[in-house]
């Protein structure tokens, strides 16, 4: 077990599976299909991340360094957490982007109940991201605290 | 909630709901994504128009409508008018029955909904549809150093690198979120500091890159930062309109493919042209490409056709959408590369996708007809929006564009290929 500390974006305490993405998570890429077509459990539609295509993304624990693309990137969080079908917490190896800044800012100010909820910790370190690997579990804890075992 | 960050005695007002909880919520929400970046303050919007990348009315997107609505009901309308990326469907555009059956009945069903949206928060005209926004057909041309609350990846590092102007790689809703209170957090590409540059990106080819693989290339290696480019003023001698053209594609393709929000071409976009090498921060990295860098890059990019091998069936030319300059050149190519062929019409459905205000202009010219002759269609449809239709996605569609590629099944192929393509049948 390793502990990483890191910066609250959007508070919020769980435990959840890890699912790890080296590279950027492409938000649109990934998340169109499923809030489209009803998926609920979010399944990777991003052909060009290989640790994620085609893995379920709702209720993961999302290890990623940032994520890139279409500035569609935030609403499409903010709709995903909406309907229930958000990754169980996002936690970035580096500062977080600005896109997901907003998806993460207006799912916490305008969404309410639980099941909207998408704590998210950013610059949890790059070892971080080179410790956490698929599977492994992961406790979200108080300000900024996260345990990977 | 502002502790860290110093309002005015007008933003705070908002902030504490004196103005209404909605707005004040707006506020909260832009200063607590201020903050995370270390903004110490807001700063006024400055630029005539905003721009805002959600067009579609998606059934998907219902949460989106739905915060529209509260904004609208708080008569919580956008202090500037504003452009927005292209409508999603087009009749002109080949697609079957079950296709239009998919549109219509299961994504786009909110479309004359959300355009009603549109029009009580301050579109600026009708048909303002676009992803080029900043083309002067369309009027939404930022001036150098104004602050924008834009959206639209391909617009933002365009605006920012192309005319100067200051703004953050915001989110959708974000981008009409500064609009509504007229004030955007300062902070990354707003400051001088934010827009130096931390890579420089030495280019070698024996010939003009691609742009669309160049951007690629550059957007994949330094994602969310911003390079230097040398090396292209030798083939880029000015900014016209053809070199506009060509840093339109390349951003976009630096922007999708990675999350680049500005760069500077040495010579030739303004800053770098007025500071030259002091716009590169210190420690800067270098990225060197040559010929065998770019074929690396595009020996990278999967094909996800279920046939690798299948005959096109749909070819999207226009993501971003085409200038005028480029769809009066590629109407010359077309016709030549059909001649050549001995054929009259495409040998492959093939759409070249514009806005409306260009492609009114163009079809004004000679060059319509010309182009309606070698069976091309031209459309102001997002071709992405299209793609995002599964039954679409089954088809083997081609294109140039590096930013189709990234977020749909359409396979890449440079300039000179897609015209061997369309005129003569892949052969």
């Amino acid at each position: 077990m390793r502990e990483f500390q890191g910066r609250v974006v959007s508070p919020g305490k769980l435990t959840a599976e890890a699912l790890v993405s080296h590279g950027g998570l492409n938000t649109l890429a990934s998340f169109q299909k499923a809030l489209q077509f009803g998926d609920k459990k979010a399944t990777c539609g991003d052909q060009n991340n290989p640790d994620l295509y085609g893995k379920e993304m709702a209720g993961k624990a999302l290890c990623l360094p940032r994520t890139i693309g279409s500035t569609t990137g935030g609403l499409v969080l903010y709709c995903a957490c909406s309907m229930g079908r958000q990754p169980a917490c996002l936690l970035f190896s580096e500062p977080i982007d600005s896109l997901a800044a907003a998806g993460a800012v207006l799912a916490d100010v305008w969404l309410e109940g639980e099941h909207t909820s998408m704590p998210v910790v950013d610059s949890l370190g790059e070892e971080f991201l080179n410790y956490v690997q698929d599977n492994m579990t992961v406790n979200v804890l108080d300000g900024g605290r996260v345990q990977v075992i | 909630m502002s502790e860290k960050m110093k309002l005015t005695q007008e933003q705070q007002a908002i902030l504490d709901g004196e103005k209404g909880e909605t707005l004040a919520k707006v506020m909260e929400t832009l200063v607590r994504y201020g903050q995370l970046f270390g903004a110490q303050s807001m700063v006024p919007v400055t630029s005539q128009y905003n721009h805002l990348v959600t067009s579609f009315g998606l059934k998907a997107l219902g949460p989106v409508y739905e915060l529209m609505d509260k904004l609208i009901a708080e008569g919580a309308a956008s202090k500037q008018k504003f452009s927005a990326d292209p409508r999603p469907v087009d009749k002109n555009v080949p697609s079957s029955f079950l296709q239009n059956f998919v549109f219509q009945n299961f994504m786009y069903t909110r479309q004359d909904f959300y355009e009603e949206q549109l029009s009580k928060l301050g579109l600026m005209e009708q048909d303002a549809f676009t992803c080029a926004c900043y083309l002067d057909q369309v009027g939404n041309t930022p001036k150098e150093g104004d602050v924008l609350s834009w959206s639209e990846s391909s617009a933002v590092v365009y605006a920012n690198s192309v005319l100067g102007a200051r703004c953050n790689r915001n989110s959708g809703i974000i981008d009409l979120m500064g609009s509504v209170v007229g004030y955007v957090p300062y902070f990354g590409l707003l400051t001088d500091e934010g827009r130096r540059a931390t890579w420089i990106v030495e280019v070698k080819t024996t010939k003009k890159p691609e742009a669309q693989l160049l951007g690629s290339a550059i957007g994949m290696k330094v994602m969310e930062d911003v390079p230097y480019i040398v090396g292209l003023d030798q083939w880029l001698v000015s900014l016209d309109d053809g070199a506009k053209t060509y840093l339109k594609d390349f951003g976009a393709a630096t922007a999708s493919n990675g999350a680049v929000g500005l760069y500077h071409v040495e010579g030739i976009t303004p800053e770098a042209a007025r500071l030259g090498r002091e716009l590169i921060a210190d420690g800067a990295r270098t990225y060197v490409i040559d010929d065998a860098e770019l074929q690396r890059v595009y020996d990278s990019y999967p094909v996800v056709w279920k046939n690798k091998n299948a005959k096109p069936k749909l070819c999207f030319m226009g993501c971003p959408h085409m200038s005028l300059e480029q769809l009066t050149s590629w109407t010359e190519r077309v016709e030549r590369g059909l001649k050549e062929a001995g054929r009259q019409k495409v040998a492959i459905p093939t759409v070249f996708t514009a806005a409306p205000a260009v492609i009114r202009e163009f079809e004004a010219t000679p060059y319509g007809e010309r182009l309606k002759q070698t069976g091309v269609i031209l459309s102001y449809i997002c071709p992405l929006m299209y793609m995002n239709n599964p039954l679409s996605g089954k088809m083997p569609v081609i294109t140039s564009s590096n930013k189709l590629r990234t977020y749909t099944t359409a396979r890449y192929y440079t300039d000179d290929e897609i015209l061997a393509q369309i005129t003569k049948g892949g052969n």
